[in-house]
C-alpha cells in the first residue's frame, strides 16, 4: 500500500488498531475529538469495540479494567481530561497494568484555550497522580512517528506493566501528512495468563489490588516498581540529534512539534554562517539526562525552547548539573514560535544583531 | 453420611474483619451460594469497593480487582466489554455507589452493561469511622450529623433502587433486607435472579440489600437488626422495582 494522507488524530487511531487495540474508551475533548469521531465507524468494521463514555473519570477506569482482562485498550483526550484521569493512572501504575494514553496537549491552566500546548510535560513525566510512579512518555514531532511511537507504546506498555502516554500538541492531532503503515513492525505478543483475570478455571484465583495497609508488603511493592523504572531509564531512552557534526556551540533543547519549527530555525541560521545543534528528546520519561549531558558538554551553552513557560528546561538543567549556561525561550496560551522568533532568540545569545 | 450443608466452594477459608453484628458476612455467602449453584464461580470476577468490603476479595474464591473509590461500574465496564464471557460483578457500599461513584453507577445502568452491582446500604460510611452517607435516614446521628441529619441543609437519603429503575434501558433492579431470615432468603432469591440475567447475558442488575453496622450506629447487633426493620425499611421499601420484562 501507498502512503496516505492523513490527519494527525486519525492516523493515530488506525495505529493502535494495527497495534491489536480492539477497545477504545473516550470522552470528547477538543483538539482530538476526530480520534473518537474515527473509531466510532472503524470499530465495527474490524469487530471492536468504541465506547462514549460518561466522563474522563470513567474512561481511566474503563481502560484499568480492560487491561485486567489482558486486551489492548487505550483512550485519547486533551490536558483538562487528563487531569481527570490522574486519579486512575495512578491506580493503573500501581496495580502492575498496561495501558495507553494519549494527551494531545493544549493550552492550561484550567480550561485554557484548545490550541497546541507543551504546557502537561510536568503532569505527563513527574505524575500528575499520587505516590511514586512514572507513565512511560512519548512525545511524536510528525504524524509519521506519532504513529510509530503510538505502536511502540502499546508494546512498551504491556512489557513493562505501565501505562504509556502520548504526548503531543493540538498540531499533531489536526495537522495531515503522509503516513506509510506498510513499514511498520507486527506488534508483538505477550504472555498474560499468569495474571490476568479471565475467570479462576483450574487455577488459583488471581487478584489485582492496590492496597497494601501493611508497610512492609507496601514498601518491596514500591520497591519492585523502582527497579522497574531502572530497567525502563537503562532500555527505553529515545531522542534525536540534529546539525551537531559542526560543533555548535548553541544546542536548543525541544520535543514535539516544536523541533520541528527549531529544525527551520537552524536552517535558517545556517544560511547566515551560524551553527547550531538540536537535541530533541522522543522519550520524555525516560528522560535521555546521559546523551544530553555528552552532547550539552560539548557546546558553550543551550536553549531550551518550549511551548510553556519553562518545564521541559527542569531536566535540561538535571542533565547540565550546572556546567552549561542554559537559557529559555517559550510561548504560551497556545501560540507556537515562529522560526524567525527562534532565529532572532538565538542571534541574541551569538550577540549578532 | 449425606453432606447437607457446607461452606460454598466461591468462599475461602479465611476469617472475616467485619464487626460483629455487621450483615456483609451474610450477603458475601449468599453471593458465593448463588455463584456455585449457578455454576459461575470460573467465570466470575469480583469487582471490590472502597469501604469496609475492600478486602472482598480476601474471601471471595474466584478472580478479583479492587476499585478505585466509586469507579467499580467503569472497571466492571471494560472488563466486561473486554470479555464478554466473564460474569462479572461489584460489590459496593453506600458511600462509593450511592456518593462519589454516583455518575459511573448511573451510566452503566443507562448502557445496560451486562454485570451484576451488589450496592451494600447501610446508611453510613463504615470504614473511615461513620459519617453521613448519601443513604442517612433524616434525622440519624453520624459523626458529621452530631445533631442528626438536617434535610433542609443536605437534602434527603437517595433511593438508589428507584432512581435508578425511572431509566429507560431494561434492567434488574431490586431492593431486599438481611435483617432477618426473611429478608436473607429474599436476598438470595433476588440474586439468583440478578446472576441469572447476567449469565444469559439479558440486562444490567442490581440488588440494593439494607444492611447493618452495629459499630458505627453505635448499638448492639440484636438491636442494630431491629433498627434496620424499624427505620430503614419504611424509608426504603423492599422488592422489585425494575425487570426486564416489563417495559416502562
Amino acid at each position: 500500500m501507498a502512503k496516505l494522507l492523513m490527519k494527525g488524530n486519525e492516523a493515530i487511531a488506525e495505529a493502535a488498531i494495527r497495534a491489536g487495540a480492539k477497545h477504545y474508551f473516550a470522552y470528547p475533548i477538543t483538539p482530538q475529538n476526530e480520534v473518537s469521531e474515527y473509531l466510532s465507524r472503524r470499530m465495527p468494521e474490524v469487530g471492536g469495540c468504541f465506547l462514549q463514555m460518561e466522563s474522563e473519570v470513567a474512561v481511566i477506569n474503563t481502560l484499568f479494567g480492560a487491561a485486567a482482562a489482558g486486551i489492548r485498550a487505550f483512550t485519547t483526550s486533551s490536558s483538562p481530561g487528563i487531569s481527570l484521569m490522574s486519579e486512575g493512572l495512578s491506580y493503573i501504575t500501581a496495580a502492575n497494568l498496561p495501558t495507553v494514553v494519549v494527551n494531545m496537549c493544549r493550552a492550561g491552566p484550567g480550561l485554557g484555550g484548545i490550541l497546541p500546548s507543551q504546557g502537561d510535560y510536568r503532569q505527563m513525566t513527574k505524575g500528575g497522580g499520587h505516590g511514586d510512579y512514572h507513565l512511560i512518555v512519548l512525545a511524536p514531532a510528525s504524524v509519521q512517528e506519532a504513529v510509530e511511537l503510538m505502536m511502540l507504546a502499546f508494546d512498551l506498555a504491556d512489557k513493562y506493566r505501565n501505562p504509556v502516554g502520548i504526548l503531543a500538541d493540538g498540531l499533531i492531532g489536526q495537522m495531515m501528512e503522509p503516513v506509510d503503515f506498510d513499514a511498520l513492525p507486527k506488534p508483538t505478543v505477550y504472555d498474560k495468563s499468569d495474571w490476568i483475570t479471565d475467570g479462576a478455571k483450574n487455577r488459583e484465583p488471581h487478584l489485582i489490588r492496590t492496597l497494601f495497609l501493611d508497610p512492609v508488603p507496601g514498601e518491596i511493592e514500591n520497591r519492585k516498581r523502582a527497579e522497574k523504572y531502572r530497567q525502563i531509564e537503562k532500555n527505553e531512552t529515545r531522542y534525536e540529534i540534529y546539525n551537531l557534526e559542526n560543533h555548535p556551540k548553541l544546542v536548543i533543547v525541544a520535543f514535539g512539534t516544536i523541533a520541528r519549527v527549531c529544525k527551520t530555525a537552524i536552517d535558517e541560521l545556517k544560511t547566515m554562517g551560524i551553527e547550531v545543534g538540536l537535541f530533541r528528546p522522543i522519550s520524555l520519561y525516560p528522560f535521555p539526562y546521559t546523551e544530553l549531558m555528552q552532547v550539552g558538554e560539548k557546546a558553550q551553552m543551550l536553549l531550551s525552547v518550549e511551548m510553556s513557560n519553562g518545564q521541559l528546561i527542569d531536566d535540561v538543567k538535571m542533565a547540565m548539573q550546572g556546567k552549561k549556561p542554559i537559557h529559555f525561550y517559550g510561548r504560551q496560551g497556545g501560540i507556537v514560535p515562529a522560526p524567525d522568533e527562534i532565529v532572532e532568540e538565538a542571534k541574541k545569545l551569538f550577540n549578532v544583531s | 453420611m449425606e453432606l447437607i450443608f457446607k461452606k460454598p466452594e466461591s468462599l475461602t477459608d479465611t476469617i472475616t474483619h467485619y464487626c460483629p453484628g455487621c450483615t456483609h458476612g451474610v450477603i458475601h455467602r449468599i453471593v458465593a451460594e448463588v455463584l456455585d449453584e449457578l455454576g459461575l464461580r470460573e467465570r466470575a470476577v469480583g469487582v471490590a469497593p472502597v469501604g469496609c468490603s475492600v478486602l472482598a476479595y480476601n474471601y471471595f474464591y474466584c478472580d478479583f480487582l479492587e476499585a478505585a473509590h466509586g469507579r467499580a461500574p467503569a472497571f466492571a465496564t471494560g472488563l466486561k466489554r473486554a470479555n464478554p464471557n466473564l460474569i462479572v460483578f461489584t460489590y459496593q457500599g453506600d458511600g462509593d455507589l450511592a456518593s462519589i461513584g454516583g455518575n459511573e453507577i448511573l451510566h452503566a445502568a443507562n448502557r445496560g452493561e451486562k454485570f451484576t452491582t451488589i450496592f451494600v446500604n447501610n446508611a453510613v460510611y463504615g470504614m473511615t469511622g461513620g459519617q453521613m452517607a448519601p443513604t442517612t435516614l433524616p434525622g440519624q446521628v453520624t459523626t458529621t450529623t452530631p445533631f442528626g441529619r438536617k434535610v433542609d441543609d443536605v437534602g434527603y437519603p437517595i433511593r438508589v433502587a428507584e432512581l435508578l429503575a425511572t431509566l429507560r434501558t431494561p434492567s434488574y433492579i431490586a431492593r431486599t433486607s438481611v435483617h432477618n431470615s426473611e429478608g436473607i432468603i429474599a436476598t438470595k432469591k433476588a440474586m439468583r435472579k440478578a446472576f441469572s440475567y447476567q449469565k444469559e447475558n439479558v440486562c444490567f442488575s442490581l440488588v440494593e440489600v439494607l444492611s447493618t453496622c452495629p459499630t458505627n450506629w453505635g448499638i448492639p447487633p440484636k438491636q442494630a437488626a431491629e433498627w434496620v426493620g424499624e427505620h430503614m425499611v419504611p424509608y426504603y421499601p423492599l422488592g422489585e422495582f425494575k425487570t426486564p420484562e416489563k417495559v416502562h
